[in-house]
């Protein structure tokens, strides 16, 4: 176990140490105000379930009928002609539009070239560095009741391009190809 | 995104009549509206754990410290909210939250920054401030990212957390990046405003 696995382990107890004895120190009523916080969380997480929900129901519409899939496939010769490696193209398409479908996928590169080799380090990167902007955008959004989303989504995407193209770059240069 | 959201679902049955993927489509419907009824109930236990711990950090003065912590930094981004607005709060619990890979701590203070910023900007359409959050927290940076080691650990990895630093250094090349972008994109629109 390297240290780093340890810190994730200890992070969130140490937090709760801390908040709570500091909160404690300046005799504020810390079971009160944790359960006042809290009502809060049964409500929003309740009023999130229709956006998530017909969200999810479209995706997975896309991805159970094959043409996500399809899609891939058409775009896959086009962007390893421009350099990105074939095995990773379905995973950068995917890591914005679904969370799930995305770390299936980086689990499965990982088990068929391993964890230590060009494409498992690419795909640990780029799951890591990046995040399911569809999510993030409906979650958020949904939560407080945000129809017009503005230029949320293009400037998500185009963040998701830039987060896809450093990963390759950066693990190339850090682990070589 | 209402149309984005009914191609992908017109598509997807389109492409299921032509190749014949009807009862793929069929069964998918209802496993992921029961995905996601289970995703929201799930949300329900890490948004009242964390949203109850907030509060008393709240309270205790917590929150306030962090913004004086990074207060250059982050008034610089969000220049639509007064400097001493709970909405700064938030957003950087939020921010820490994913640095340290807390992604389920991250989620509900993200949504009370987003109230905040509601508050602030009293309109239903995305405030420029929802869209520089929004670009930031795509861009996700991260220090430890938790899911990705536990799948390399499984996998038996020599070494792990040997992709951290790429991971992090990714991260903050995409962080700068959808910085930019935003930027770029509140540019056009005030211009565009600005014709009008």
């Amino acid at each position: 176990m390297s240290l780093l696995a340890t810190a994730s382990m200890w992070i969130i107890p140490c937090l709760i140490l801390v908040v709570l004895t500091i909160a404690t120190a300046k005799r504020l009523p810390t079971y009160e105000l944790f359960v006042d916080g809290g009502k809060e969380g049964i409500g929003l997480a309740i009023s999130i379930l229709p956006f998530l929900l017909g969200m999810l129901v479209s995706i997975a519409i896309l991805r159970a009928s094959g043409a996500l899939d399809a899609i891939i496939g058409l775009i896959t010769p086009f962007l390893s002609f421009i350099g990105m490696p074939a095995d990773i193209v379905p995973l950068a398409l995917v890591r914005p539009i679904s969370g799930t479908a995305a770390l299936g996928m980086t689990t499965e590169l990982i088990a068929t070239h391993g964890p230590d080799s060009f494409i498992g380090r690419l795909a640990s990167v780029l799951q890591g560095s990046t995040d399911t902007t569809f999510y993030v955008l409906t979650v958020y959004f949904g939560a407080v009741g945000i129809r017009k989303m503005g230029d949320a989504l293009k400037v998500g995407l185009l963040a998701d391009v830039i987060g896809i193209m450093a990963s390759i770059i950066v693990v190339t240069i850090i682990f070589g190809a | 995104m209402n149309y984005i959201w009914a191609i992908m679902a017109i598509g997807g049955i389109i492409y299921a009549m032509i190749n014949g993927t009807m009862d793929e489509v069929n069964k998918a419907i209802f496993k992921s509206a029961d995905d996601a009824v289970v995703l929201a109930i799930s949300l329900i236990s890490v948004m009242v754990f964390w949203l109850g711990i907030t509060k008393i950090a709240e309270a205790a003065g917590l929150l306030k410290g962090l913004v004086r912590l990074a207060k250059p930094f982050i008034a610089r981004l969000f220049p639509d909210i007064p400097k001493d607005h709970p909405a700064m709060g938030y957003i950087l619990s939020n921010l820490t939250a994913n640095f340290f890979g807390l992604g389920n701590a991250a989620t509900p203070m993200g949504i009370k920054a987003m109230e905040e910023m509601k508050k602030l900007s009293g309109s239903p359409k995305a405030s420029r401030s929802m869209i520089t959050f929004l670009a930031i927290n795509t861009s996700s940076l991260t220090l430890i990212p938790t899911t990705v080691l536990a799948v390399r650990m499984k996998y038996d990895s020599q070494s792990p957390t040997e992709i951290v630093s790429a991971t992090l250094l990714a991260s903050i090349i995409s962080f700068i990046g959808a910085i930019l972008i935003d930027r770029l994109f509140y540019e056009i629109r005030r211009r565009k405003e600005r014709h009008l």
